[in-house]
């Protein structure tokens, strides 16, 4: 303990700032906090517009940002809570992809005065006169853009941050705008609201799993800077030997709970379904993608020379969550639920490829991830437009001879699913077989009996994909008004982006797969 | 010349030159075709069906512009690699795809595209009234594109797709009929089954690229002999769950009767002639895999074997036609796969056998498909009966096939079916008497149902009522059009003479043999003349037997009940009872979650491991509760079960 | 001592027996009187809302302001240590300290324009 008390500095230094590396980060919140005094300065009547051309034209700036300047910026930066490497700009760079997706469907108007999607008024009761009042005078919640962005902040923050504090604080400002963004549904809004409520209590219990977990590790470290934490765990005399195992599984906790890693992802399927649609797409893209990348970096430069003592739970967790999440699919009656237990089918294959503990296994997972977040921004963005009765139409008997009525939208709709069921020529099959082919080279048993696992769960999930390609095709409408909308040009360029990436994905993966295999190094 | 030597030549095959480096547009065609008809929508109803058959036949002459080209090569020089684009040019993972047209490939190529076209052209009557003609046109030019693809193919990741293809093209026309629920759950149960298989295959092809780096035909089978025998052996025995799913060998065979259910047409290219017969051509373009591994290679030949039994006697009871005829495809490729689990000996007569079953059986489908068309679909054969004197050229084409299939010499059966029995004889041990002998009497049940099948069509007493007595009831068995006779000529004029002219100085083995390897000079355990002898007087023994039952004597219209074994055999040897008590009966009675929308069947009862998914599902199901505070203890359980289970480990 | 769970488990043990003696001295010690403002939800600050369901529920208003409150000190409680070192700590420590306030001072402007810091 003398020791550290010694190393303490005697007078304050600041920390270097390297602000060309970090320069996408302070565009998005810049623009946030813009967006915010949108909220209170602007006219009620503008600010869909105002809002959306800004948040478009920040993550714009960030990705051109991070093209041009920040690449030559790699290193360590910001006293050491950030890294900008080749994984984590690969990540930041797939993040204001999907941001731009996101913020194109959840613009979605339907030729009304606001974005459809949001509630005119959050915070009045559903169903009360002051909801009916607000939706008459055409009051729209146009905070969700803002939030959004605030939301892209916490991640973009959280796949770049090298020390347990930066993380968890990345990981607070990522999920707070998404519990409120869950809770803003125009229609069904007590489910919504619920949803949201759910949300926020695991997700704060998780967040003290992590934090639990963080400060065991720093009682164990010394430090919270995961490099540091790497070098004790080589160097440890076993002193303290007893708090390691405990603080990896407890930071993990935390984190395998944001991509909904069974058993703790009993919050997906709630707020995969009462979120507004185009919020659930965009959640379920980026904060995969995120989390992914913080477990990539926790496990890869924080404790990979532990991971012979944690990587068979990690592993039993990875198989648990593709059994059970393509098992439950089979018989979820609504959309919306089938694509999140989809998700979490999917959040298992993603694990078996991080636990392959190899660079091509960085690389695997990084395209999955991209591959797996296009296609369902898309399948969401459709999900928004089929409708009976002025909402959503999420009944899977709804969706019976959808084709016949609208066979384009549904012909997209079943590339996205062939894509989910890992069908080659399309993306999800590329991907499966980039995140399995380290596991089984790379894993040893664990990863062999993990891929076979993972084999046998997607054949699984191709059943139901299948059924309900079948049931669009070849079923009978059952009668009800069910019809989709035609998308507005935001949501047409959404949609006709993921679709095409799923194709492009599927047929010529070479340029992503070699960009993603030549910066899959991490800073250690 | 021994394997090892083979295999490096193997890996230099040559690039191709003339008109073999545009052999990709045996694929293309046919697939332009299928997107032209799916994408032009009603615009293309006129003349669709006329351009999906003009497109197979392109296709097939310019497979036979390639088999010339072939043929003016030296015996050596044959195999040649197309090109193809980058799949995956990354780091590690790298996969090129391009076409091997080889001696081998270019065998199925022409059967494909030979077969395929007929039966387009067939169809043009068979379907000429469905209003879906289109769809199904277009849906049989994607099978022929993708079955192209899967033989063609340079690597086992290219094969997997064409693989897929084919099993999407057989599921959307098993179920082209879907307005009849129990035909849409034949197509799910076709679907599951060969998901089965795709595991195999998926998890082979992952362990051949952490194997070899590469999943390359040529990288494979050069490192096959250094590899390891466990690997090797595992791998073998993965590819054979695939070749078992989509071949429907024992133990997944149940999906091939069900099959039925889909347009005649369909049941002739893609459930007798091609698709079926891709699980051999596996084994067989995977022969330096499973000569590494012994074990793996008996195991073919034992499922071959219980397959040709099992196949055999199911079709003893069937009063089905079409399910006679799915029973007697499941055993003539169970001979097939016995021959491919011979080894050297064998894969030369595998494939021959498969190239003239195609034949034939694809002419008695189409045969089948004819006695349907003329009276009223139906297929119960207690209901046929005397019917040569109505359907001249059916009758005779159908004939045909029969004694191609039961290898009456000098039709086509007789060259490449006996080869088999014979090579079945050949080796030391238990093996070439049990193989040999099985192989033998399979021969027998075959003529003996194969008999019954056509005796109880053709011949005897008429047991249907015409239609100038009962209007209701009655049929008026005519010919079907030339549409539809004249490719039943065509194949039965292969069945008569394909063997003969193939077989003509050991041509087509000789042919084959710098793709599967020469094998010395190895005699059967018994004499040749012996075994022919035998196997004649066996079949012999069960068409006279067929004869006296189904000719001479009084069929009854009504099945009797029959013995323990013939109810045994008419209900698939309990195929359905043994899957249903293995993997149903635990999740049954929660099987109605399963159904959701129309109770049509779409989603109902697909297939056993269905239901057993399904009531795994709807149990876990109700862990959701919905309330936040047992998700929560959901979680802490979870971490406190890692936790512990960390802790005891370490 | 050298396991590190030791302390822990003390501090657990502690936390329990002083949670249980405060709950026990009260009830042995405290004087018992009833009248209608012991029954109340609370005893003190904001009435339940007048159009009380299921037990009453207290107005939004009231958790709006509370939360404000506690963003406003968390800020005093960062400017407290920087007033403090305000002289070792330089320019670059003031710029972050502006940027924070600024901040903060987003939300308190959209909070004040949206009407939040109107009681009625």
């Amino acid at each position: 303990m003398t020791a550290a008390l010694t190393a303490l500095p005697t007078a304050f230094e600041a920390v270097k700032v390297d602000y060309a590396a970090v320069g996408p980060m302070l565009v998005v919140v810049a623009a946030a906090l813009i967006g915010v005094l949108v909220e209170a300065f602007a006219p009620r009547l503008l600010r869909h517009t105002i809002q959306v051309v800004l948040t478009l034209t920040a993550l714009v700036v960030a990705f051109v940002v991070l093209v041009l300047v920040s690449v030559d910026h790699h290193g360590v930066t910001v006293g050491g809570s950030i890294v900008i490497d080749g994984p984590a700009l690969f990540m930041q760079g797939s993040l204001l992809i999907f941001a731009v997706l996101g913020i194109l469907t959840m613009s979605e108007r339907f030729g009304g005065r606001s974005a459809d999607a949001f509630t005119p008024m959050g915070a009045a009761t559903p169903g009360s006169p002051a909801e009916a009042a607000a939706d008459r005078a055409g009051y729209a919640t146009s905070e969700a853009f803002p939030l959004t962005m605030f939301a892209v902040f916490g991640m973009l923050m959280f796949v770049s941050a090298n020390d347990l504090i930066t993380m968890f604080v990345a990981l607070e400002v990522l999920s707070l705008p998404l519990y409120v963004l869950t809770g803003l549904a125009r229609r069904r809004r007590l489910l919504s609201q619920e949803a949201s409520l759910k949300y926020f209590l695991l997700g704060a219990f998780s967040s003290a799993f992590f934090l639990f977990g963080a400060a065991l590790l720093y009682g164990y470290a010394g430090s919270s800077d995961l490099s540091k934490i790497a070098s004790a765990i080589t160097t440890a005399n076993g002193d303290l030997e007893g708090l390691l195992l405990p603080g990896v599984v407890l930071t993990l906790v935390g984190l395998l709970f944001k991509i909904g890693a069974v058993p703790f992802h009993s919050w997906t399927p709630d707020a995969y379904q009462g979120a507004p649609s185009p919020v659930t797409g965009f959640m379920a893209a980026a904060t995969k993608l995120a989390a992914f990348g913080a477990i990539l970096r926790l496990a890869y430069v924080g404790l990979e020379a532990s991971r012979l003592e944690w990587r068979l739970g990690v592993a039993a967790i990875a198989v648990l969550t593709m059994v059970v999440g393509a098992v439950l699919s089979v018989t979820q009656t609504d959309i919306k639920r089938l694509l999140a237990y989809s998700s979490v089918a999917h959040a298992g294959f993603i694990l078996v490829g991080v636990l392959a503990f190899d660079r091509t296994g960085v690389s695997g997972v990084m395209f999955y991830l991209v591959a797996y977040g296009l296609a369902t921004i898309a399948a969401f963005a459709i999900v928004a437009l089929v409708r009976s009765g002025g909402s959503e139409a999420t009944h899977l008997s709804q969706w019976a001879g959808l084709g016949r009525k609208h066979p384009v939208l549904a012909g997209i709709f079943a590339l996205l699913l062939l894509a989910f069921a890992g069908i080659p020529l399309t993306s999800g099959f590329t991907a499966k077989f980039a995140a399995f082919a380290p596991a089984i080279a790379h894993g040893g048993l664990a990863g062999v009996v993990m891929v076979v696992v993972g084999v046998l769960a997607s054949a699984v999930t191709a059943f139901v994909y299948f059924r309900l390609i079948v049931l669009m095709y070849f079923t009978e409408p059952t009668g009800d008004d069910v019809a989709a909308l035609t998308p507005s040009i935001a949501s047409t360029i959404a949609i006709t982006v993921g679709a095409l990436g799923t194709v492009i994905l599927g047929i010529v993966p070479g340029p992503i797969l070699d960009l993603a295999g030549r910066v899959s190094q991490f800073i250690q | 010349m021994n394997s090892l030597a083979l295999l490096a030549a193997e890996g230099e095959v040559a690039s191709a030159t003339g008109i073999t480096a545009y052999a990709w547009l045996l694929v293309l065609l046919p697939l332009a075709g299928a997107g032209l008809l799916l994408l032009g929508g009603k615009a293309t109803n006129a003349w669709g069906h006329l351009l999906a058959t003009a497109l197979s036949w392109a296709s097939f002459v310019v497979g036979l512009l390639v088999l010339l080209a072939m043929v003016g090569r030296g015996h050596e020089e044959r195999a040649a690699h197309v090109g193809g684009w980058n799949f995956i040019p990354a780091g590690q993972f790298q996969l090129e795809t391009g076409l091997l047209v080889d001696q081998l490939s270019i065998a199925f190529v022409l059967l494909i595209t030979f077969v395929g076209s007929l039966i387009h052209v067939y169809s043009i009557g068979y379907m000429a009234h469905d209003p879906n003609r289109r769809k199904f046109f277009a849906y049989l030019n994607l099978f022929v594109a993708s079955m192209l693809l899967l033989v063609l193919a340079d690597s086992y990741l290219l094969l997997f797709v064409g693989w897929e293809g084919v099993g999407l093209a057989s599921y959307l026309l098993i179920g082209f009929w879907n307005h009849n629920p129990a035909y849409a759950t034949a197509a799910n149960k076709a679907f599951f089954v060969n998901r089965v298989g795709d595991v195999g295959m998926s998890i082979a092809i992952m362990l051949m690229f952490a194997t070899f780096g590469s999943v390359d035909f040529a990288t494979v089978h050069a490192g096959a002999a250094e590899a390891g025998s466990t690997t090797m052996t595992v791998l073998g025995l993965l590819l054979l769950v695939g070749a078992c799913a989509k071949s429907a060998q024992f133990p997944l065979q149940s999906w091939l009767g069900d099959a039925m259910a889909g347009p005649t047409p369909v049941s002739a290219l893609i459930h007798a002639a091609t698709m079926v017969t891709a699980g051999v051509y596996l084994v067989v373009r995977s022969h330096s895999i499973f000569d590494a591994a012994p074990n793996a290679q008996l195991a073919v030949a034992i499922v071959g074997a219980i397959t040709l039994l099992y196949g055999a006697i199911v079709g003893c009871a069937k009063d089905d036609i079409k399910k006679a005829l799915a029973a007697s495809t499941m055993s003539q490729i169970g001979y097939m796969m016995l021959a491919a689990g011979l080894g050297p000996v064998g894969y030369a007569f595998a494939i021959f056998h498969l190239i003239t079953h195609g034949f034939f059986k694809a002419g008695m489908f189409l045969g089948a498909g004819s006695v349907m068309h003329g009276m009223k679909d139906r297929v119960d054969m207690r209901g046929f009966g005397g019917l040569s004197g109505f359907m001249k050229i059916t009758w005779v084409t159908f004939g045909l096939g029969w004694l191609a299939i039961l290898g009456v010499p000098p039709f086509s059966g007789f060259w490449s079916k006996d080869k088999i029995i014979e090579a079945a004889f050949i080796g030391e041990g238990w093996r070439p008497w049990v193989f040999g002998g099985i192989a033998m009497i399979g021969a027998g049940i075959t003529a003996f149902y194969m008999s019954r099948l056509f005796f109880m069509t053709f011949h005897g007493k008429k047991r249907w009522v015409d239609e100038h007595e009962d209007a209701e009831r009655g049929v008026h068995p005519h010919e079907s059009p030339l549409t539809m006779t004249v490719p039943m000529m065509v194949l039965a004029v292969g069945s008569g003479l394909l063997g003969l002219v193939l077989s003509w100085g050991g041509m087509f083995t000789h042919w084959l043999e710098p793709v599967v390897g020469a094998h010395g000079e190895e005699h059967p355990v018994l004499a040749v003349p012996v075994i022919m002898a035998l196997t004649l007087l066996l079949v012999a023994g069960g068409a006279a037997y067929a004869w006296m039952l189904y000719w001479r004597d009084e069929v009854a219209v009504v099945a009797p009940r029959g013995s323990l074994v013939t109810q045994a055999a008419r209900a698939d040897l309990y195929q359905d009872a043994i899957n249903e008590g293995l993997f149903m009966r635990p999740g049954t009675h929660l099987t109605r979650a399963l159904v959701f929308t129309d109770g049509k069947g779409v989603d109902g009862v697909a297939g056993s491991l269905a239901a057993m998914i399904g009531g795994a599902s709807s149990r876990l199901r109700r862990v959701q509760t919905g309330y936040a505070r047992s998700y929560a203890l959901t979680m802490l359980t979870g971490v406190v079960a890692v936790l512990g289970a960390l802790w005891v480990m370490n | 001592m050298s396991n590190p769970y030791v302390p822990i488990l003390f501090l657990l043990a502690l936390g329990f027996v002083f949670a249980a003696g405060s709950v026990f001295t009260s009830l042995v010690v405290g004087p018992k009187r009833y009248n209608r403002a012991k029954s109340e939800p609370y005893e003190c600050g904001i009435q339940p809302s007048p159009r009380a369901e299921g037990g009453g529920r207290v107005p939004i208003k009231y958790f709006l302001t509370a939360m404000l409150f506690i963003i406003f000190d968390i800020e005093s409680v960062f400017l407290y240590p920087f007033a403090v070192a305000f002289d070792q700590l330089g320019l670059f420590a003031l710029v972050e300290m502006v940027m924070f306030i600024i901040t903060v001072f987003v939300a308190y402007a959209y909070v004040w324009k949206r009407g939040g810091l109107e009681w009625d």
